[in-house]
């Protein structure tokens, strides 16, 4: 007998040197696991900011503009409408002009011209309407620079490479270099990103439209997704009977939660525009298709949370006399709330990344003015992403990571939320 | 705590139905634009230069592609239907009955300019010089073989192709079905390199009336005849030589040989750059802004550039248009006005900013012609 302890503990023993090892083969399995996706999530966060920490500066040249009415081509004392039309273009052109004098041929002039933005054309013509006194004064002013020249400034262009091969030419860079020598050229903070619509030049482009687009959408799906779905959640949970039918219920929950998102886009086309004739393009049905898409997420986690609740809670409410209504509102409901809200902001970051259903339903457009309510034409963050990154002009690859890194933000400051409204209802 | 909570909930589902009903309240002041992916990035161009300058509001512009554009746009006359639509080929008479039938029934059609289709690789790789007849021969799904028979292609290199070439696996990255580059692709690149075979140019000319012929040519050159049943099937009347020609010379091969990379121009440019023995089809538009990476080939010894498009003389070019509901016009702000800039001399002339992007000009006169059809609101006959 003592034997037969002896060989099992020798057994054991012998054993356990293999057992640990297995144990630290797979702890560091796991080390490696967190490393590889860190390393990943690494090059993936370098690549962007790399790559879109540009675009959050703007190059300036500092043009000498005469103002004079003639060259304005209006009356001196012209009135507000003269001054909107009034030729800014060409003041620019022949400004430029006279700061080189040498550009005789036609093709140097256009390309002397493709220095400054298309926008400083109109950034002039805002200055002159709120200041009309500008009018007859000769003025420094700092312009936009175009993309191109910029992405010379910013020391994007490598000025020995052929010429052939860049879209900045040997000319442009020599006058861009006398500028800089001139002190006429500096970079500011490219506040324009953040307050512009889109616009087909990079230097102008801008996500303002993008962002409301982003926050009317997400409004109206929490607005229809969040009561719908804790109600239908509740329901389900404590109300319904148990029966073939709530079963078939729970079922395509699970697996309405699994369609592809596109699916809802074209359903949203069919029901919502086609039907129901609500306008295209706008945030209200961008909202409604995304809180079908969130809805099974919502309820499967709400429903996760109440069940989560311990019975107890219940038990004594009903004990006390409290009535099935006022159970479940006044004590499980608070105690499952944290569950809930952090699955609904989880669902909410999830439509938030959305485009596929929104391309069915016209969100997927060029729109320069911010939409002022739900029914105006909009879009939101990941479009304005991939409507960048397909432009032909090389100045939106910047903003096309610009634009990711703000679309992150939203995603974290969306996620801290949920840690911070789980925390405060956990407290009480 | 708790009353807050239910309260709460149930603003929320007020707010939830209540949102819903303003939906109609509200009309349109908005010009909207569907259509072309490759007319986009010009109508963007003139939407923004217009909501800029003239007092109306931007037009919103999808990117739906030609025929999905067409399709919307022909659906019916009312604020839900889009003003203008865009398209990278000239209106089908399907799609110009499917819009009569929904009582658009004036259409004006605006012709833009002209986009050249460029088959482009990697600079690191030299220059390919190619003719129609070598794109077919590479890229049909069946070619001649040497009894005149339609076969597989056999091809796996360019060498293949024609001795000339280099001695590279094909691959070729190009646009999908869905897009407008593809129909101009198969229509002048694969039907111009299969006229240049002389069986199937014979076939091409056959009048639908000839049907002996036509069949003739078809067991001449190996094709079942059920394809010509099937195409009368589907045409609902005989079809014609041309017919029989365009479904063998317009299909790709699918092999592999012929890769559909998406409609994102740019990414093809990106993975022409990392794979330099690697072709890839796309608008002049995008070679222009990336001619650091990637280089056009010559066809039929021409290169794609700015003058050989405009002139004619590259024969992968194709027209681009836009079509206005003209029962709009009046009833949605500035239509007229937008299409008035977008044909403007300081738009389309040849200084203008639209050739700035790209877009191959239309000749002076050619032009003042399309003006006074804007003027006039022209109606299409077709």
């Amino acid at each position: 007998m003592s034997n037969e302890t002896y060989k099992n503990t020798a057994l054991i023993q012998a054993s356990l040197k293999k057992r640990y090892a297995r144990e630290k083969r797979f702890q560091w399995m796991g080390r490696f696991a967190v490393f590889l996706g860190f390393l990943f999530l690494f090059i993936l966060l370098f690549d962007i900011v790399g790559k879109g920490l540009p675009a959050f500066t703007q190059q300036y040249l500092l043009i000498d503009l005469d103002l004079s009415a003639d060259a304005l081509d209006v009356a001196p004392d012209a009135d507000a409408e003269a001054l909107s039309r009034a030729n800014y273009a060409g003041v620019i052109k022949s400004s430029l002009r006279d700061m080189f004098p040498e550009v005789k041929s036609r093709s140097d002039k256009r390309m002397l011209y493709r220095l400054v933005s298309v926008g400083a054309e109109y950034e002039l013509r805002d200055r002159v309407m709120a200041d009309p006194a500008l009018v007859g004064t000769r003025q420094s002013l700092w312009l936009l620079a175009h993309s191109e020249a910029a992405s010379y400034l910013k020391g994007q262009v490598d000025p020995n490479s052929p010429e052939a091969e860049r879209r900045v030419k040997d000319a442009q860079i020599t006058w861009l270099d006398q500028l800089h020598a001139d002190e006429r050229t500096k970079s500011g903070f490219n506040t324009q990103f953040f307050t512009a619509g889109d616009s087909r030049e990079p230097e102008l482009a801008g996500i303002r439209v993008a962002l409301y687009g982003s926050f009317l959408t997400l409004a109206v799906t929490f607005l229809l997704a969040f009561p719908i779905g804790v109600c239908a959640a509740v329901y389900l949970e404590e109300f319904a009977p148990t029966n073939r039918l709530t079963d078939l219920i729970e079922i395509n929950i699970n697996n309405l939660a699994a369609v592809p998102s596109i699916v809802f886009g074209l359903l949203g086309l069919a029901v919502f525009i086609n039907f129901f004739e609500f306008p295209r393009s706008a945030p209200l049905v961008g909202g409604i298709v995304l809180a079908l898409m969130t809805l099974p997420t919502i309820i499967i986690t709400s429903r996760a949370a109440i069940q989560s609740v311990s019975p107890s809670i219940r038990e004594a409410a009903l004990g006390v006399g409290a009535s099935k209504l006022q159970a479940v509102f006044h004590h499980v409901l608070p105690v499952a709330m944290p569950g809930i809200l952090t699955g609904s902001i989880i669902g909410m970051a999830q439509a938030l990344g959305e485009t596929a259903p929104l391309l069915m339903i016209g969100m997927v457009a060029f729109i320069m003015d911010a939409p002022a309510g739900v029914t105006d034409p909009a879009t939101v963050l990941p479009v304005q992403v991939f409507l960048w990154a397909d432009s032909p002009e090389r100045g939106f690859t910047e903003k096309t990571s610009a634009a990711i890194m703000v679309l992150m933000g939203f995603l974290i400051m969306m996620n801290a939320l949920a840690i911070y409204l789980r925390k405060r209802f956990e407290l009480k | 705590m708790t009353r807050r909570m239910t309260g709460a909930l149930a603003l929320a589902a007020a707010a939830a139905a209540f949102l819903p009903g303003l939906a109609n309240a509200q009309g349109r002041d908005i010009i909207s634009i569907v259509g072309s992916s490759t007319v986009y990035p010009f109508a963007t161009v003139v939407a923004e230069r217009f909501g800029r300058s003239s007092g109306f509001k931007t037009p919103k512009i999808e990117s739906t592609g030609s025929g999905g554009g067409l399709k919307l746009f022909c659906k019916g006359v009312g604020t839900a239907t889009p003003d203008i639509t865009n398209a990278s080929r000239r209106i089908k008479k399907s799609e110009f009955d499917d819009c009569q039938n929904n009582g658009v029934k004036d259409v004006v059609e605006v012709l833009i300019g002209f986009d050249g289709i460029a088959f482009a690789n990697s600079r690191e790789a030299p220059l390919y010089e190619l003719s129609l007849k070598d794109i077919y021969l590479a890229l049909a799904k069946d070619v001649p073989g040497a009894d005149g028979k339609l076969i597989p292609n056999p091809y796996t290199t360019w060498k293949e192709v024609d001795s000339n070439l280099p001695d590279t696996r094909i691959e070729v990255l190009g646009p999908p079905p869905t897009s407008g580059t593809r129909d101009a692709f198969a229509e002048l690149a694969m039907g111009g390199g299969a006229e240049q075979i002389p069986a199937l140019h014979a076939l091409s000319k056959l009048g639908a009336d000839e049907v002996d012929a036509i069949k003739a040519a078809m067991a001449a050159l190996g094709v079942p005849e059920s394809l010509y049943d099937a195409l009368a099937q589907k045409k609902g009347k005989a079809p014609k030589g041309g017919d029989i020609f365009e479904t063998i010379a317009y299909s790709v091969r699918e092999d592999g040989a012929y890769i559909e990379a998406g409609e994102n121009d740019n990414l093809i440019v990106q993975k022409l750059e990392a794979n330099p023995s690697a072709l890839g089809i796309f608008g002049y538009s995008f070679l222009e802004e990336n001619a650091d990476k990637v280089q056009g080939s010559k066809i039929d010894g021409v290169a794609p550039d700015f003058d050989t498009i405009a002139d004619g003389d590259y024969p992968v070019s194709r027209p681009l248009y836009f079509y206005i509901k003209a029962a709009h016009v009046g009833r949605i702000p500035g239509i007229q006005e937008f299409a008035e800039e977008f044909v403007s001399e300081r738009a389309m002339g040849e200084d203008g900013y639209l050739p700035e992007r790209g877009l191959i000009p239309l000749e002076e006169e050619a032009l003042e012609e399309i003006q006074a059809a804007v003027k006039s609101l022209k109606p299409l006959q077709m």
